[in-house]
């Protein structure tokens, strides 16, 4: 099968914010459209700061939630027509999610490699325990770990860095085409954030699994991406190929958040000054508007 | 569990003086077993004895041996506390649960209900009852209909515990993982639930005898059936605080007083136990 | 104890001074004991009119050693060993009675943290916040506390308007710039940020930053700066010390860290920051962190070191000066580093060997 692997077609979600006088109608994705080819493993990823809607684009493709315009299809097929447990069960056999927090991934009363052996008896073929073990064990070696350090563990046991290197594992153990990472590495520590960052081009290299890698962070986004497309609340300003948007972006909201990215290179005292356009309107303005609503999704 | 129960027996004082106190109220009622009489019988022993070798908490107006009137009383306050107690816990759970998983049309229905049963006052709803009932309010339809009454507040808790366990995130890591709904409510999402129904079944065990002391005292219960509300009224009755009987209040209410302590003691020293973050702790080094 | 730095500064311009500072926290649980060596020796100065950036990953004590800076020990947590002095109180803070220990508070000490929905209550409007704090701090009447108030935010810039309104109608950056004029206010010697910035946006949070960089100037306050991000330390400080696993493993001006890093686990960091437009590949470090209840035997890092040796199995490195002002804790780099001649290469309260 040929053809995209995903492909959004004017998608839209918007959100009514009731009050006893009125209702307000709150856009959180505004006509995105993309796609991702089938035959070229990437790293897709969306940038776009708090109350950009780029969580909420990262759940529709998930299909957890529901877009209220446009379409979603994966491998052909619309998302909205997946009915049933069994059609969702063979959807995230191909689509698996890694969230941002890698403390809140697992239940922190129950063992870790639970999910690990569930998602193997419910994704891969395997039945006996040893073999389940075996699947988890792959999936785990995959991401620099082994059964071994996780077998009985409880969440609170493991650092985040390998928290999260074990959500990666679980996620790869159905053998997904696609996954996707909702800021996978905002919360790991920065000496471990590269090592996050560099299994998602080898997952894309050696396993051929495209990544949607949602983050608000434009370095690592530079280092790993192949395109991106820049999200301003709900609307994309800017797309493209990773390095070239990135090097010299054209939208004025782009060169904005390039612009605020703090380069490591120490300038001493300074170099920092109030008088950005951005810190002007901001102090114009008493009451900014609530922008940083992503409302809780059912 | 075992190793649980004696962890908290030892380091933990709130449990091991409610353990004690809770002990000796069950022997007490457990020994309304050996009674050599029957509950209702008077005028068996002599009248308004003190305290003594022979009657140990004395004897009351209607011939009754109060240590004896006691046990039976204990026993049946108990009981009805536990009956009103597992009945509202299964209401509640089953309401809060289905409440907060199923959300939408389902959950605004439920919770409608919900919020009538808190806002109802209790206290005269039961006295008309009494008086409607008469007769037919036993001492076991008084337990159903405070159980019927008594689950509201705790189904709004634990709706509102499972609403905000369904947006955690290991919630969706576990839909990802396969697994059905059903199977996450009661493997994933009931280990945080269930500790606030142990929890809440002392508080409201505690309530039902409260409420069920206050109604018999007045008289509005089946007086029949010896418990502490009735042995009160009894007491009362015979104007046993003007004849100087004090004997007769003061047991029933010593018990009562410490059954109420006990049950808290055991309710704050389980909060204490179910906090997630001092059970993660100890999780930690077990 | 004579001066532990080998600054040549005399010790009246040091504002902070902590020596071999060690605050556990102390844990009974159902019959479990438990502690955990958060902050465990730490010797270091912050000087006058700078900030002082302490960069570690999580759970790494940082958290840990400015609670134990800003007298907000509760148990848990005690404080074990060492000292804590100010030059504005002369003294140790915890030879303080409790009482003058809050006065300070506020007043010579105030803080910026991270959730300033921590800091402003929800339910009070702003300028109710600001009277709550720091009113009775400031010796004067009321109306001339809302003038002062009021200039006070003039000078930062911020109108005069937000005093009406509540946290909840503030977007986040504007909220954390009340906290930070909220916390320069009495115009304090000494300011503590833990991690001010974190949960701000990019383009937010560097105009926050040069907020409190332009406050600090002006005011001339000393700050202690705790992030783990290291863009915003090579931004915002003046000298930078590095945490690990309870301890200072790396200290000195903050370019000078940059642009010769002698811990391996601050080259390390140093080395894996990304940038836009070098996508040369990143190396990870191996391991985890290792867990305060049960450190590693000898220098901390030594499981994930490249460069570890037999000794850092068994010994703990101390922090010695191995250039101008820039001390290490490493034995690996005192072997290619001479120490500098005139001054003592270790101080003898780092020497103590691990349990």
């Amino acid at each position: 099968m040929t053809g995209p692997l995903l492909q959004l077609e004017g998608v839209s979600k918007t959100y009514r914010r009731g009050g006893l006088f009125g209702r307000e109608e709150f856009r959180a994705v505004d006509n995105v459209s993309f796609r991702i080819e089938d035959n070229e493993p990437q790293v897709f990823t969306v940038i776009g700061e708090s109350g950009s809607g780029k969580t909420t684009l990262a759940r529709m493709i998930l299909n957890m939630v529901r877009p209220t315009a446009g379409t979603i299809f994966f491998k052909g097929q619309d998302l909205a027509s997946m009915r049933g447990a069994r059609a969702r069960r063979i959807f995230m056999k191909d689509v698996q999610p890694i969230f941002q927090n890698p403390f809140e991934a697992f239940n922190p009363l129950k063992r870790v490699d639970r999910y690990l052996l569930m998602t193997a008896k419910n994704f891969t073929p395997a039945r006996s325990s040893a073999q389940l073990e075996a699947a988890a064990d792959r999936a785990l070696k995959k991401v620099g770990l082994s059964i071994g350090e996780v077998r009985g563990r409880f969440p609170h046991e493991l650092s985040g860095g390998q928290l999260q290197r074990v959500a990666i594992a679980r996620a790869l153990i159905p053998g997904p085409s696609m996954i996707v990472a909702d800021e996978p590495v905002s919360m790991v520590d920065a000496s471990l954030r590269m090592s996050i960052v560099n299994l998602f081009r080898t997952l894309r290299d050696d396993l051929k699994v495209s990544i949607i890698y949602i983050t608000h962070d434009l370095a690592t986004a530079y280092y790993v991406s192949d395109r991106i497309i820049i999200m301003r609340k709900g609307e994309v300003v800017e797309s493209g190929s990773a390095r070239v948007v990135l090097e010299n972006p054209q939208h004025s909201y782009s060169q904005l958040l390039k612009s605020a990215v703090l380069s490591p290179d120490p300038h001493g005292r300074g170099v920092l000054t109030g008088d950005s356009a951005a810190s002007q309107q901001a102090r114009a303005s008493p009451h900014p508007q609530i922008d940083n609503l992503e409302p809780q999704v059912r | 569990m075992i190793a649980v129960f004696r962890d908290l027996f030892r380091y933990n004082g709130e449990f091991a003086i409610g353990f004690m106190i809770m002990m000796v109220i069950l022997g007490v009622a457990a020994t309304s077993f050996f009674s050599p009489y029957a509950p209702i019988d008077s005028y068996l022993v002599a009248m308004d004895a003190p305290p003594s070798a022979e009657y140990v908490f004395g004897t009351n107006s209607r011939g009754q041996d109060i240590f004896w009137q006691l046990t039976f009383a204990l026993r049946n306050t108990l009981a009805f506390g536990f009956i009103v107690a597992l009945i509202s816990r299964i209401l509640s759970l089953a309401i809060g649960l289905i409440s907060g998983y199923a959300g939408g049309a389902v959950d605004r229905v439920l919770m409608s209900v919900n919020d009538t049963f808190i806002v109802i006052p209790l206290f005269p709803l039961l006295v008309l009852l009494y008086f409607v009932l008469r007769d037919d309010m036993t001492w076991f339809v008084l337990a159903l209909v405070m159980a019927g009454l008594g689950w509201a507040y705790d189904a709004r808790l634990i709706r509102s515990v499972m609403i905000s366990l369904r947006t955690r995130e290991f919630t969706n890591t576990s839909v990802f993982s396969g697994m059905s709904m059903p199977r996450i409510v009661t493997q994933e999402h009931l280990p945080y639930v269930l500790p606030i129904v142990f929890s809440t079944f002392m508080n409201n065990m505690n309530w039902s005898i409260g409420l069920e002391v206050t109604l018999a005292v007045l008289g509005f219960t089946d007086v029949d059936t010896p418990t502490i509300g009735g042995m009160i009224f009894w007491a009362n009755q015979h104007s046993a605080m003007v004849s100087g009987i004090w004997w007769w209040y003061f047991f029933p209410t010593l018990f009562v007083t410490l059954t109420f302590i006990g049950l808290f003691l055991l309710s704050i020293s389980m909060n204490e136990y179910i906090d997630p973050r001092s059970r993660l702790d100890r999780m930690g080094n077990s | 104890m004579t001066q532990i730095s080998g600054s040549p500064l005399d010790e009246n311009s040091y504002v902070l001074e902590t020596r071999a500072l060690r605050a556990y926290y102390r844990m009974k649980y159902f019959g479990i004991d438990r502690e955990v060596r958060a902050v465990d020796g730490i010797s270091m100065h912050v000087r006058k009119n700078e900030i002082y950036g302490i960069a570690g990953e999580s759970s790494c004590g940082k958290t840990t050693f400015i609670k134990a800076i800003a007298a907000a020990i509760r148990p848990p947590l005690e404080i074990v060993a060492g000292h804590v002095n100010y030059n504005f109180i002369n003294n140790d803070l915890y030879a303080l009675p409790s009482k003058e220990r809050s006065a300070i508070r506020w007043r010579h000490l105030s803080y910026i943290l991270q959730g300033s929905m921590n800091v402003l209550n929800p339910v009070r409007r702003i300028h109710k916040t600001f009277e709550d704090f720091a009113f009775r701090h400031m010796h004067m009447g009321r109306s001339e506390f809302e003038q002062e108030v009021k200039r006070h935010l003039e000078r930062l810039r911020l109108p005069a308007e937000i005093l009406r309104a509540y946290p909840h109608e503030l977007s986040g950056g504007m909220r954390q710039r009340v906290c930070i004029a909220l916390a320069t206010l009495c115009k304090p010697e000494f300011i503590i940020a833990d991690e001010p910035t974190t949960a701000l946006d990019v383009v937010v949070q560097k105009d926050v930053l040069a907020m409190i960089r332009e406050t600090q100037s002006e005011f001339g306050s000393s700050m202690i700066f705790v992030t783990h991000d290291l863009a915003v330390h090579a931004n915002i400080t003046d000298r930078l010390g590095i945490m690990y696993a309870g301890r200072l493993v790396e200290e000195g001006r903050t370019a000078d860290v940059f642009s010769n890093p002698m811990h391996p686990y601050t080259a390390h960091l140093i080395a894996s920051l990304p940038r836009i437009g070098d996508i040369h590949p990143r190396n990870a470090l191996t391991g985890s962190p290792p867990s305060l209840a049960d450190p590693p035997k000898g220098c901390r890092f030594h499981p994930r070191c490249p460069l570890a040796m037999e000794i850092c199995r068994h010994e703990n490195p101390a922090l010695t000066t191995l250039a101008e002002d820039h001390r290490v804790a490493c034995f690996a780099a005192s072997a290619t580093v001479q120490p500098t001649s005139d001054e003592k290469p270790q101080h003898p309260e780092a020497l103590e060997t691990v349990r």
